[in-house]
């Protein structure tokens, strides 16, 4: 797949500490390539670069194979972690305002119906709730139809239901032919919407791949997770087997066989967890902290 | 410049603005309010001592330079200029100028009844009808403090209304990430910046039109000049104001501090400008500092249009600063402007 944009070894310094340090990908299009990593790690950063907000200190970002000008502020729409719209307007003025900075945009009454903005089209947008402001929020990154789309943790702070929610709006979002670039600190969403995610961190990137394939390639296996207290005491760490605080972690290709092997050492059945890896595990694999550092 | 881009701002600014009713209420209510109290109290009538300027060639004002100096419960006031003397004998600011520099002689107001009784009391003092010093007479409404202190009170918020309206909003965009959400799309800073200015010009337009006439139907104005030339010193005023409410806000990200910018060039601006007290007779340090502010020029070029009849060509000069500076202040903004 061609790559839309291409961010080549960027280099963001700030006073005293070097944001990011040399990062390079390619987001093919039409693909739904996710940035994770922890507070402070330099995803927002990457993005902002990738946005062409922030100016790189070193490296470039290349869309269409070419450095950024002024028409890509027409061809990407972008949703904010933390941003307020003007006040006192409703969610139809705000949108119809963001609607006329852009030279197209998108059929108003069909992104209205999209993101389910018709119950509160008439409300001050200072009286919706999480999940309207997002849908609204969404919609405006998506009131010029852009072809790149920027979602920079777009359910954060959403309850379970809302967040939901947006996910189908990103899936249709993706399934209508757009590239997005997003970041999150759910595990979960970044398994069920990304095509590829890079795993950011101290400014880096420490792994990239399909989702499915980074969990492969670092747990090529079963997780059983055993409490450390539930072990007899000088009993030797099985083969794959790592402590995670007070659990010790095995991994294993026959799950069934190491149960055994545990069972037979006095490990009471009650103690044992057996589980698929997932992202979140490979993330603490690699970098030895929570996401949410 | 995308015009659609730029109507776009200027409408949901507005909107914003008129939406916000404490905020309108406090643009329409403060200038109202202020003109019907400064009414309230000056409108009792003139003084009851009588107030003489004179005009000599020196020494002290004692009955030895003439006898009418003598006359007791009348005010004897220095007055170094002959023209300036004049316009407050026509404004009933004095009621009678005495020039003793040459062969006596006096001004004094038709229309003002404390002139006619100035003038007794100077032909009681020098006895004769040979000896009563020459007349001349000058005609002129009495100008009030209301009608003095007008352009003061419409200047001065304007001034409040051009700084916080532009510079303190600016600053708020930035802080609660409108700015950042605005640089996303292809708004240029120059079109969102032109935006600013044009929304807060037609606040400011209006709401002094409201107060002018409101004023006028109250109070009845003293107008001697022209609308059309004290609509342009209050427009070239207003956007000198917003020029310098933009200047602050370009890089400033914390609403506190401007806040207090804004507070450090309002207040030396309201007193120093003569907005509310004539600065005459005060320190020359202070009337120097005075020059510096457009506010001064804005109020002095709007009171000479209102009170003096002053044509474009004796406000020319006052229009010329605050046009110059309007344009150094803008450019100055525009290239120091950041969205974040």
């Amino acid at each position: 797949m061609t790559a839309l944009l291409e961010a080549n070894d960027l280099v963001k310094d700030f006073p005293g500490v070097r944001a990011v340090d040399g990062i390079s990908f390619a987001v093919p299009a039409g693909s739904c390539f996710g940035l994770l990593g922890p507070n402070g790690a330099g995803k927002t950063t990457t993005l902002e670069m990738l946005e062409g907000i922030t100016t790189p200190s070193a490296g470039g970002v290349r869309y269409r194979g070419g450095p950024l000008d002024r028409g890509y502020r027409e061809a990407i729409g972008i949703q904010f972690q933390a941003t307020a719209l003007q006040e006192f307007q409703t969610t139809r003025e705000s949108l119809a305002l963001f609607a006329q900075l852009y030279a197209h945009s998108a059929d108003l009454d069909e992104l209205v119906e999209r993101c389910q903005l018709g119950s509160f089209l008439d409300r001050d947008t200072r009286k919706l709730s999480g999940g309207q402001r997002q849908r609204l929020l969404l919609a405006i990154a998506l009131v010029n139809d852009p072809e790149l789309v920027f979602l920079d943790e777009p359910t954060t702070g959403l309850d379970p239901q809302s967040r939901r929610n947006v996910w189908q709006l990103i899936d249709a979002i993706r399934r209508a032919g757009k590239t997005i670039v997003l970041t999150t600190h759910y595990m979960e969403e970044a398994s069920q919407l990304c095509d590829e995610v890079a795993i950011i961190d101290a400014g880096r990137v420490i792994a990239q791949a399909a989702p499915r394939a980074l969990i492969d390639a670092h747990f090529p296996g079963t997780l059983i997770r055993v409490p450390q207290a539930a072990l007899p005491a000088g009993l030797p760490l099985p083969a794959g087997a790592e402590r995670r605080g007070e659990l010790i972690e095995i991994c294993t290709a026959d799950a069934e066989q190491t149960m055994h092997e545990l069972l037979a050492v006095g490990v009471p059945l009650t103690e044992l967890r057996v589980a698929a890896p997932t992202l979140e595990d490979v993330f603490l694999k690699l970098t030895g902290h929570g996401l949410r550092g | 410049m995308k015009l659609r881009r730029f109507l776009a701002v200027v409408v949901a600014r507005n909107r914003e603005f008129y939406r916000d009713r404490t905020s309108l209420g406090w643009n329409l209510l403060f200038p109202l309010l202020t003109v019907l109290i400064f009414a309230f109290i000056f409108g009792g009538g003139p003084a009851d001592q009588y107030k003489v300027g004179v005009l000599t060639a020196g020494g002290d004002l004692t009955a030895a330079q003439h006898p009418f100096l003598g006359t007791q419960h009348v005010r004897f006031l220095p007055v170094e200029d002959e023209a300036a003397g004049v316009t407050k004998v026509r404004r009933h600011q004095l009621d009678m100028l005495l020039d003793l520099r040459g062969a006596p002689r006096y001004w004094v107001s038709r229309e003002s009844p404390n002139g006619y009784l100035t003038e007794r009391l100077l032909a009681a003092s020098v006895g004769s009808a040979d000896a009563m010093p020459a007349r001349e007479a000058v005609e002129g409404r009495q100008i009030r403090y209301v009608d003095w202190v007008l352009p003061g009170v419409i200047a001065t918020n304007m001034m409040f209304s051009c700084l916080w309206g532009v510079g303190y909003v600016i600053v708020r965009y930035r802080k609660n990430g409108v700015l950042r959400r605005l640089q996303a799309t292809p708004l240029t800073p120059f079109e969102f910046l032109s935006a600013q200015v044009v929304s807060r010009l037609i606040v400011v337009v209006v709401v002094t039109l409201l107060v002018y006439v409101l004023s006028d139907l109250v109070m009845g104005l003293t107008m001697y000049g022209s609308h059309a030339l004290l609509a342009l010193v209050f427009l070239c005023g207003a956007t000198c104001l917003i020029s310098i409410g933009l200047l602050v806000s370009v890089r400033t990200r914390s609403e506190e501090l401007a806040d207090g910018l804004l507070n450090l060039l309002s207040w030396p601006m309201m007193i120093f400008s003569g907005a509310w007290f004539s600065l005459e007779g005060a320190h020359p340090l202070a009337q120097a500092v005075a020059q510096v502010f457009p506010m001064t020029h804005l109020v002095d070029a709007a009171r000479r249009v209102m009170l003096d009849g002053a044509g474009l060509a004796d406000v020319a000069p006052a229009l010329g600063l605050m046009v110059g500076s309007t344009v150094v202040l803008l450019a100055i903004a525009a290239r120091l402007f950041r969205w974040s």
